[in-house]
């Protein structure tokens, strides 16, 4: 399925993240999964909340450049292996990723977020495919 | 061995009234010039209500309207010129305030006075003929090394035209070569110094004696630091492409100020707020009137460098003026690496780009003795991109834009929005972190 993911710019500098998710335990927003990029300057917090635009008001209320981007939810059996067969349907099918994080639901299955070039495109791919 | 000699001793150690009647004889006929040849001279001396004939001597000095860096964007490129194109035989320019250079022509005959004013500071820093002057320098529209390349060949020192940078070919040269003089920005000496230590270089395996430098504001303690590093004495020069480049002012012997050659330039301190002339001794903005130039003339051109002058005649025996060194400035232009940097020069920059706002802070570091610009700007809600690809491409354009710009080398870090402080009145756009 395609969701929004809520990201957040943040400069590298000490006590910014505990801010953001400061700010989101205040308001109530439960961060069901998260990663951050990082250069050497700046980072990019990128969320799955269950109220994307509620997250982004708060955010934004507090000053911080934040965005939405859709994003694919793919779960998975938590198995080995799984990961690897649907990253092989998605080359084979020629699907660029941005890049992807993952998180285990519980002992049976595990949720894969994707952003790639073609969102449409991707999760035609894996319907098909069962995934 | 220290050999002193004067370069030029009848002007050098001219007496006070000598040097007066020169400076007016060439007042007289500068006003005369400038104001049959140039417009926005005339304009102004009109709506003062002065004729050339009105200026008699250099008494009459503080009657003259002021020119400043805006006069010469306002009549870019070459509107200030006195002289037709066909007079003029080189040009130069330095990076203007909002993007746009300021533009110096010279004559031929102001390239000899050039010549004549760096031999005479050449030789207030004991350079001399027998000497192998390694110019580090940029050449080209700089003035900086080609300023100093025909100072020295005039009294026949042997120049080695290295320009600035490549710091191992210059290490390399000054020992294979014997390098006597070294000509640089005193930061980048220290740069010098580090990498020597760094490759095992000592000091006595080199034959350096004299470093000549300027273009930037350094310290005593600096002065302390490359004199014991690289066993040379540190002498200072000031000049200004506006005035004539490298060459209107330097350190003798005795580093107690440096002496103004001020047959050609006659220095003012004037108040930069009320604009009234301070005596002697006082602290205020330099103000050069250019009086032998042709390609350019300046009147009363206001540098922005804060400092003092001293009349009394030097321990060396010369009388010409001493300035101190600089003590900072009246605006906010900085100097990096020897390169004029104006904070609005960015800011027009940014607010071209569609992606930018024009809040920015700008730091200076002195990391490794080589200044440092950063340059910080705001992320805007709208172009804020979550894949991290877009915001290092939009960093390397924001980048490459305002290094095309200044011409120097800055790194541009992308910072959250309304993070830069904003305030009412002038916004605090500079941390200079160099400890001058």
């Amino acid at each position: 399925m395609i969701a929004k993911q809520v990201s957040v710019f943040l400069e590298n500098t000490s006590g910014r993240l505990n801010e953001v998710t400061h700010i989101l335990g205040e308001a109530g927003v439960n961060i069901s999964a998260f990663s951050i990029a990082d250069t050497s300057d700046f980072g990019v917090l990128r969320m799955i909340v269950p109220d994307p635009e509620q997250a982004v008001t708060v955010l934004k209320a507090n000053g911080f450049s934040v965005q939405t981007t859709r994003v694919i939810l793919m779960t998975t059996p938590n198995k080995p292996g799984t990961l690897a067969k649907a990253l092989q349907i998605l080359s084979d099918e020629n699907i660029f990723i941005e890049y992807l994080y993952a998180f285990s639901m519980n002992e049976e299955s595990a949720v894969v977020v994707i952003r790639p070039t073609e969102i449409e495109k991707c999760e035609e791919v894996l319907a098909r495919n069962g995934l | 061995m220290w050999k002193k000699m004067i370069w030029n001793e009848s002007i050098e150690c001219a007496s006070r009234e000598e040097m007066r009647k020169i400076q007016s004889d060439r007042l007289v006929d500068t006003v005369q010039r400038v104001y049959q040849a140039v417009p926005a001279y005339r304009h102004k001396m009109q709506e003062a209500g002065l004729v050339p004939g009105d200026i008699g001597s250099v008494d009459d000095l503080v009657k003259l309207p002021f020119t400043t860096k805006g006069d010469l964007r306002d009549n870019y490129p070459f509107g200030m010129f006195t002289v037709p194109m066909s007079e003029i035989v080189r040009i130069h320019a330095s990076s203007g305030t909002t993007g746009k250079s300021t533009v110096v022509g010279y004559t031929r005959k102001d390239l000899s006075v050039w010549a004549e004013v760096v031999s005479r500071t050449l030789m207030m820093a004991g350079v001399h003929r027998e000497d192998m002057v390694q110019i580090a320098y940029g050449y080209g529209l700089f003035t900086g090394g080609l300023g100093r390349h025909y100072g020295c060949e005039n009294i026949g020192a042997s120049v080695i035209p290295i320009s600035g940078g490549n710091t191992e070919k210059q290490l390399q040269l000054m020992q294979d070569f014997g390098t006597t003089v070294l000509a640089c920005t005193p930061s980048y000496s220290l740069f010098l110094a580090e990498e020597m230590e760094a490759s095992g270089l000592k000091r006595e395996d080199l034959k350096l004696r004299v470093g000549i430098f300027g273009a930037e504001p350094w310290t005593e303690n600096m002065r302390r630091e490359i004199e014991a590093k690289l066993g040379l004495k540190a002498i200072d020069i000031y000049g200004l492409s506006e005035i004539i480049g490298p060459g209107v002012s330097c350190e003798c012997e005795f580093q107690a100020g440096m002496h103004i050659n001020e047959d050609h330039f006659i220095p003012e301190i004037i108040d930069p707020e009320t604009l009234q002339p301070l005596s002697e001794g006082t602290v205020g903005e330099l103000v050069f009137t250019t009086v032998t130039k042709e390609g350019i003339p300046l009147i009363r051109y206001r540098t922005r460098d804060l400092t003092c002058l001293n009349f009394e005649t030097c321990l060396c025996g010369r009388t010409l003026v001493r300035m101190e060194k600089c003590k900072g400035r009246s605006d906010d232009m900085l100097i990096i690496r020897g390169v004029n940097v104006f904070p609005s020069q960015i800011e027009s920059v940014l607010l071209e780009m569609s992606e930018t706002a024009p809040h920015y802070l700008l730091i200076v570091e002195r990391e490794n003795n080589l200044d440092i610009l950063k340059v910080m700007v705001e992320v805007q809600e709208q172009f804020f991109s979550d894949e991290i690809k877009m915001l290092e491409s939009l960093r390397k354009k924001i980048t490459q834009r305002i290094q095309s710009t200044l011409g120097i080398s800055v790194e541009v870090k992308l910072v959250e929005p309304r993070t830069i402080e904003r305030t009412a009145g002038k916004a605090k756009r500079v941390l200079d972190n160099r400890k001058m």
